[in-house]
């Protein structure tokens, strides 16, 4: 399902987050966003869902542009994984089957066939608390498309973990999303995790938010990580991006 | 050394100290008193002891008070709480009059009560609930407010309505900050309970106390005290069992 976004612009009040941006996700296709703090990604994230409405422009999602349609094709990945810790990790991830009106029990295979898909085998019953960072945002990310929406907005699912896990991690969602395919709009401040895990590029500027430069990435989710991003190709890309970044930081 | 044990030789320290200033008719010099009127521990033993019958007559009759008004202010104030939660409209309106009436004391409208109710168990719980109903309310409408907005809006995404974002996300939240009200209307209950058999009463510790005080039989309110004592203690002691129990993820 595509996520198309033209001539958007949104603000709190007085404080203008996002001016005058246009941009086009293809249907299964991954756009990372990357942009200065507080330059409102996580804004345009919550307008593509469905959860607020821009001031002008138009959002449509599958080419639907009303925002309970919006919400009913995205799920949201907050920053923090926002666990609920009175419900073990398979609890957790199945949330959006028991909201869709499922019993426990219906909900609980029918989230327990992710885990074995995706390394959370054995992890099942833990309480959030037990879970190391990584696993936390691997059942948060689990949860989301347990859902089985087919549009996932990602707001920086790793900036919490430290920068070996983060690797880890984004070998993990590279695999994830190789095997279970889908719309994704990345959020992130880290250059390298948008032009690893995207195969579309698009840098932000700071606040009021438009697009500065924007571009195919040269391996998106290659397998051997570790080799991708050290690729010539992947260097130039990257000084592009945070050349771009920097001019659109002033 | 266990922990509960520090507390208990101090009690016990501080009991024999007691016993000795009193026997030998220490206390009683310094405060320039007859002896009758100062009794030691082993004395309010022998009357525990000798009144025991009414003790648990009254005593009996007071732990009904309590433990109803208790849960007549559990069930007000977390339905108030709720409904506050819910309606902004009430909650603008209601807030400030909660906190408001906190400054009225009860011992002003109490002798209304009683004129209005009599003297059955009617004024006594609305006494003693008027007082458990603010810490309770107050407590559950902090508890309820303090989901993570993203949270609320993750759980949007996963199809959650509004009553079962109420259920599986704000009413667990809330349960830490619910039990602490509830453990400080536990705490004072036992006051409203006497204050209200003060006011009008035929039974109970607080007239047992009332009489004792005013035919000079000290030891007979010590006793009396101590078993209200003992009440209230089991009683907290109960709520944060319950807490334990409940809040088993903290």
């Amino acid at each position: 399902m595509n996520v198309s976004i033209g001539g958007v612009a949104h603000s709190y009040g007085e404080l203008r987050t996002i001016e005058s941006l246009d941009l086009e996700v293809a249907a299964d296709g991954v756009v990372g966003l990357v942009g200065p703090s507080g330059c409102g990604k996580s804004t345009l994230l919550e307008l593509i869902c469905g959860l607020q409405e821009p001031d002008a422009g138009t959002i449509a999602v599958g080419g639907a542009g009303g925002a309970e349609e919006r919400l009913a094709s995205c799920a949201y990945m907050p920053q923090r994984d926002e666990l609920l810790p009175w419900y073990s990790a398979i609890d957790n991830a199945a949330l959006a089957l028991r909201n869709q009106g499922q019993g426990r029990a219906q909900a609980r295979r029918g989230a327990a066939e992710l885990f074995d898909r995706f390394g959370l085998a054995g992890f099942e019953e833990k309480a959030p608390g037990e879970l190391s960072g990584g696993m936390r945002q691997r059942v948060a990310f689990l949860r989301t498309l347990v859902s089985g929406k087919p549009v996932l907005a990602l707001d920086e699912p790793f900036a919490a973990l430290d920068a070996i896990t983060r690797a880890e991690m984004q070998e993990w969602l590279a695999a994830a999303l190789q095997a279970d395919p889908r719309t994704v709009v990345l959020v992130t401040h880290d250059v390298e995790e948008a032009l690893y895990l995207a195969d579309h590029v698009a840098v932000l500027s700071a606040r009021p938010a438009r697009i500065v430069a924007s571009f195919e990435t040269p391996a998106p989710r290659a397998p051997d990580r570790d080799a991708a991003v050290t690729d010539p190709g992947f260097v130039a890309a990257r000084e592009r991006a945070l050349r771009a970044l920097h001019e659109g930081a002033r | 050394m266990k922990r509960w044990l520090y507390p208990l030789a101090l009690l016990a320290a501080l009991i024999g100290l007691w016993q000795l200033a009193a026997s030998t008719g220490f206390m009683a010099d310094v405060m320039n008193l007859p002896d009758f009127l100062v009794p030691s521990p082993a004395e309010i033993a022998n009357s525990l002891w000798d009144e025991r019958t009414l003790l648990l007559e009254y005593g009996w009759v007071t732990l009904q008070e309590i433990v109803l008004g208790f849960l007549l202010a559990i069930v007000v104030g977390v339905a108030f709480a709720v409904t506050m939660h819910f309606s902004r409209t009430i909650r603008l309106a209601a807030y400030p009059l909660v906190v408001a009436s906190q400054t009225i004391p009860i011992v002003v409208i109490s002798p209304i009560l009683v004129i209005w109710f009599g003297f059955g168990l009617t004024p006594k719980l609305l006494i003693i609930a008027l007082i458990c109903f603010f810490p309770v309310t107050v407590a559950t409408v902090d508890g309820l407010r303090s989901v993570d907005p993203a949270a609320i809006k993750l759980m949007r995404t996963l199809y959650a309505s509004r009553v079962q974002i109420f259920w599986r996300v704000e009413a667990p939240a809330a349960l830490p900050a619910f039990f602490s009200g509830a453990r400080i209307a536990v705490a004072i209950a036992p006051i409203g309970a006497v204050f209200a058999e003060w006011v009008g009463a035929n039974e109970g510790l607080g007239r047992l106390i009332f009489i004792g005080t005013a035919n000079y039989q000290v030891d007979l309110t010590f006793a009396a005290v101590f078993v209200l004592s003992l009440i209230a203690i089991a009683l907290y002691a109960l709520v944060a069992i319950a807490e334990r129990r409940i809040v088993s993820w903290r």
